[in-house]
């Protein structure tokens, strides 16, 4: 959570500095920066996601030397898994927070002529992106685990694809459609990874032991 | 009653204590057992002192580290075991500090939220005389430095006062002196907050009903926290005024001047208890050599007293203690819930070898548990609350100054893993703290408010 929120802040610098040293006035450029400034982000949360998948390398070799079977209490998967899920809370958080206190006010949605849908698709909007951060932490990791970048560039082009396909809001089926698409891609791909099958899936259905 | 608060000077003083997490390295004496009823509340008036503790000692863990992993008692004198016990033992601290840190946060912004009191203005302490109202931002600085000293100064001169009536055992004063500061606490500012918690959602409440409430919470507080009580009531009760204090600061202190001597402690901070002749190194320290805890009413603990029946160290002759303990352990698993552990994770410290335990008396042993400063939770609160209050962008801000304190927090902790002594816990998570609240606030929520016009999603 920690580093998803300085990467949003080193990002929102780069937006806020493009920002004041532009004309306000110009829309189309304001338009331009800002999905500059989105893409940029993403690029940056992505790279902070490998910084900090360096930093748990680093400790779990440090547990590794320091527990007396050389095995560490907590596996790479399971910091791959909580890692996913701060970034997906943070990002989560940061998007919905506002929106929650607002609409706890009086008000009416969309009376501007917005879409009426604006809180619902929000919500949904941010659960995709919630557990999308988790899977891409999953299949993150792991790619670093096992050097193999195809995996790495996938992840960044899901999160840069799932961002772009956010400019076609307020037309949500634009956006909301292929998101969820993607999640469920992400999500199996990512219970594969973990070791789970489709034997898995239906033993635990069935409570089979 | 606010006028009364404007012109109290000496009851304004409240938790000017510093935390910082020391280390509980107090064995059981008999000495233990008078600072114990000594220990007065947490309230400080004069000031609080802030230590951190982490609960080990370096030397004497056999004990404390066979009985918290269950296996029999062997000599551990391998540094890998040590170590590796110090980082389990770093993540459950870890826990048990974030828990109470954010609970004590939680309440102070909701507090802040919805009671319209807390961030009215309605005059100032007298320990920060210069108003901020003035129409040019180099004079506003300027008073809000000024402030900022006048406030550190009382700060410096209480703290060394303390430590001096430490040094030359003037105990009753101290005691009487916190008795009085959580006396205060506990019932006056109770009062004023449940008038206005009661204003704002309305709710009509006869006088006796008041009386009576307030009279039990503050005569059960007082009870709990100077003296003996449930470790999770004491706890509670140590959040709930440590929430109390922030509230007035948050309500009192004129903005910059905030910001400012928020900064400006976690620098006293870090030099009171680094420097060799900071004072609250000096009382770490002849607390220390005096074999006594340091005011258990001052410090929040996370890990509690056990009385220990036997006198011998070994496992087997724990008496009441290890029984517990060992319902509550079963199966070597070291992780529980933060609450279990922290009624159950004393365990008893290898014991020195002059203890002159004859009876079933409460020798308190001080285990192994970390201990927080209670102006440590004052401050963050202060800082969490401040952005709650004042911050344009709202939850974002107070969400990304939440987040970096308990980083911060986190760090600090794993400093005192490291170093094994007592260390300022204010200094980074201040800074985080601070940090974060600037740039959220100036960078972050123009961009994320544009986003969120658009629907965009990053």
């Amino acid at each position: 959570a920690f580093f998803w929120l300085v990467s949003l802040l080193l990002s929102s610098l780069i937006w806020f500095i493009a920002v004041k040293a532009t004309d306000p006035r110009d829309e189309p450029l304001q338009k331009g920066l800002l999905i500059f400034g989105v893409m940029f982000s993403v690029l940056l949360q992505e790279t902070f996601r490998f910084l900090y998948y360096k930093l748990l390398r680093k400790a779990i070799e440090g547990l590794v030397a320091l527990s007396e079977d050389g095995c560490s209490p907590i596996s790479i998967q399971q910091m791959a898994y909580v890692a996913g899920l701060g970034f997906g809370l943070m990002s989560g958080a940061f998007s919905m927070i506002n929106l929650l206190a607002d609409a706890l006010g009086p008000g009416t949605v969309g009376i501007h002529g917005d879409s009426q849908l604006y809180f619902l698709t929000s919500a949904f909007m941010t659960m995709v992106l919630i557990f999308l951060h988790t899977f891409w932490g999953i299949l993150f990791f792991h790619g670093c685990e096992h050097r193999r970048w195809w995996e790495i560039t996938a992840v960044v082009a899901m999160h840069l694809a799932v961002s772009g396909s956010t400019f076609c809001n307020p037309l949500y089926v634009g956006s909301l459609v292929p998101s969820y698409l993607l999640m469920a891609a992400a999500a199996a791909w990512a219970y594969l990874l973990s070791g789970g099958s489709a034997q898995n899936l239906r033993r635990f259905l069935l409570c089979k032991s | 009653m606010i006028t009364f608060m404007n012109n109290s000077d000496s009851e304004e003083e409240p938790c000017n204590e510093r935390t910082s997490l020391m280390s509980a390295e107090s064995p059981p004496v008999p000495s233990y057992q008078d600072g114990l009823q000594a220990s007065a509340a947490g309230e400080a008036q004069a000031h609080r002192k802030r230590r951190t503790g982490s609960s080990r000692s370096p030397n004497n863990t056999v004990d404390g580290e066979t009985s918290d992993s269950d296996v029999p008692v062997r000599e551990s004198t391998l540094e890998n075991e040590e170590e590796e016990q110090i980082l389990k033992y770093g993540a459950k601290h870890v826990i048990m500090l974030f828990v109470p840190v954010t609970l004590c946060m939680i309440v102070v912004v909701a507090t802040i939220k919805s009671v319209r009191f807390y961030t009215e203005k309605n005059g100032q302490l007298i320990y920060t005389p210069f108003s901020e109202d003035t129409p040019s931002v180099g004079q506003r600085l300027l008073n809000s430095v000024l402030n900022t000293i006048i406030m550190i100064s009382v700060i410096v001169v209480m703290t060394v006062f303390l430590v001096l009536l430490y040094k030359y055992r003037c105990y009753k004063f101290i005691h009487g002196w916190l008795i009085l500061s959580s006396l205060m606490l506990l019932f006056m500012f109770t009062y004023i907050y449940l008038g206005e918690v009661l204003k704002t959602y309305n709710v009509a409440m006869d006088y006796p009903t008041l009386f009576l409430v307030i009279w039990n919470f503050g005569a059960v507080g007082m009870i709990c926290i100077h003296w003996k009580g449930p470790l999770q009531l004491q706890q509670a009760y140590l959040i709930m005024i440590s929430a109390l204090m922030a509230l007035v600061f948050i309500k009192y202190l004129p903005e910059w001047s905030a910001w400012v001597i928020l900064g400006a402690i976690s620098i006293y901070d870090l030099i009171a208890v680094l420097c060799p002749k900071g004072p609250l190194r000096m009382l770490v320290e002849t607390a220390q050599e005096r074999n006594e805890p340091i005011f258990p009413a001052l410090i929040y603990s996370s890990a509690m007293v056990w009385t220990v029946g036997m006198a011998k160290p070994d496992a087997a002759a724990r008496g009441a203690s290890q029984q517990t303990w060992d319902a509550a352990e079963d199966g070597r698993e070291n992780h529980r819930s933060p609450s279990h552990a922290d009624s159950h994770m004393s365990e008893t410290r290898s014991p020195g070898q002059t203890r002159p335990i004859t009876s079933l008396e409460e020798l308190g042993e001080e285990e192994r548990g970390v201990k927080l400063g209670l102006g440590d939770f004052i401050f963050y609160s202060v800082l969490v609350g401040k952005a709650a209050a004042t911050a344009s962008g709202d939850w974002n801000t107070t969400l990304a100054c939440f987040v970096a304190i308990l980083i911060g927090l986190c760090l600090t902790l794993l400093l005192l893993a490291v170093f094994k002594k007592a260390l300022p816990a204010l200094p980074i998570s201040i800074t985080f703290g601070l940090i974060f609240y600037f740039s959220t606030d100036n960078l972050v929520r123009p961009f994320m408010d544009t986003l969120a016009s658009h629907q965009l999603y990053i």
